[in-house]
């Protein structure tokens, strides 16, 4: 299968898994993110479901170096436990506490017609562009060198 | 705390959550990727050139899903609460620190777990731990 067809593929059941899960649902993950209220442990299953069947795929992935349709399998290399890792994540952390949108729901929300989502994903989608162009401007010119 | 019984889901969880596991064994076994949906729709905004039409077919798939769900068992549509700025200020830290930090819930918080990447732990935990107090403070110290 192309490799185009297999990302279609992926998408889909990718986002069928968060509408059976509800967790296209943002007052269902916020009433996760709540533990003063009444707490709803539902996220903490369904990333034991898909951290249960992601984790052989991930091992079997270590194993090879060719994927399925001849591509080369691409994992993360980087270690470092680095300064942009922890402030990225504690920035990410406060929007999905405000909101109880993260990037995959707030765009199968979309599917469901939500103008709600139409504007969270426009905002994330600024959000995206402005690292993308600060990155651009605080690297160094040899490190963009090496990129390009 | 009290635990929401009327509104826990437990086997729907585990089962919606095994075929988010299973969407991304389909796309690092099937072509070689990680699914980290920040990634790809920030790649795919920033339209990297080369070989990034894959992308826009993972993100075509994901906005399907609603109808086909819809079809299938009449999946509930979600319903919005949250003010106009909430959403406008949220995606904007969602996808600035999505980037900065190299992932959101599910290329660490799911692929990252999976792979046991010590990174994607410190990730998770960082951005876990600010969500349970981000809520915390909107809902029980200021709200």
């Amino acid at each position: 299968m192309s490799r185009n067809l297999l990302a279609v593929l992926a998408g889909l059941v990718f986002g069928l898994g968060l509408c059976l899960s509800g967790m296209d649902d943002p007052n269902k993950v916020l009433a996760f993110l709540d533990l003063g209220g009444a707490w709803d442990p539902s996220l903490a299953f369904v990333m034991a479901g898909a951290i249960g069947v992601a984790a052989p795929a991930f091992a079997l992935a270590r194993r090879r170096r060719v994927a399925l349709n001849g591509d080369a399998i691409q994992l993360p290399t980087r270690r470092e436990i680095d300064a942009p890792l922890v402030l990225g994540a504690l920035t990410f952390g406060v929007g999905w506490g405000l909101g109880g949108l993260c990037p995959g729901p707030a765009i199968v929300d979309i599917g469901f017609l939500s103008v709600g989502a139409i504007v969270f994903v426009a905002a994330m989608g600024v959000g995206a562009l402005a690292h993308h162009a600060l990155g651009l401007r605080l690297r160094s010119p040899r490190a963009a060198a090496q990129d390009a | 705390m009290s635990i929401d019984l009327a509104h826990f889901t437990p086997y729907s969880a585990l089962a919606g959550g095994a075929m988010i596991g299973a969407a991304a064994a389909v796309l690092i076994l099937g072509t070689g990727r990680i699914l980290g949906a920040a990634g790809i729709f920030a790649s795919a905004l920033e339209s990297r050139i080369g070989d990034d039409r894959w992308r826009f077919w993972w993100l075509g798939g994901l906005l399907l899903a609603p109808a086909l769900a819809r079809l299938a068992w009449s999946a509930p549509i979600p319903v919005f609460t949250a003010s106009g700025l909430t959403l406008v200020v949220s995606g904007l830290l969602v996808g600035f620190g999505a980037r900065l930090g190299s992932g959101c819930t599910s290329g660490h918080g799911v692929c990252g777990l999976a792979r046991l990447s010590p990174r994607s732990m410190v990730a998770t935990g960082a951005f876990m731990a600010v969500g349970f107090l981000t809520v915390f403070l909107v809902r029980h110290a200021i709200g």
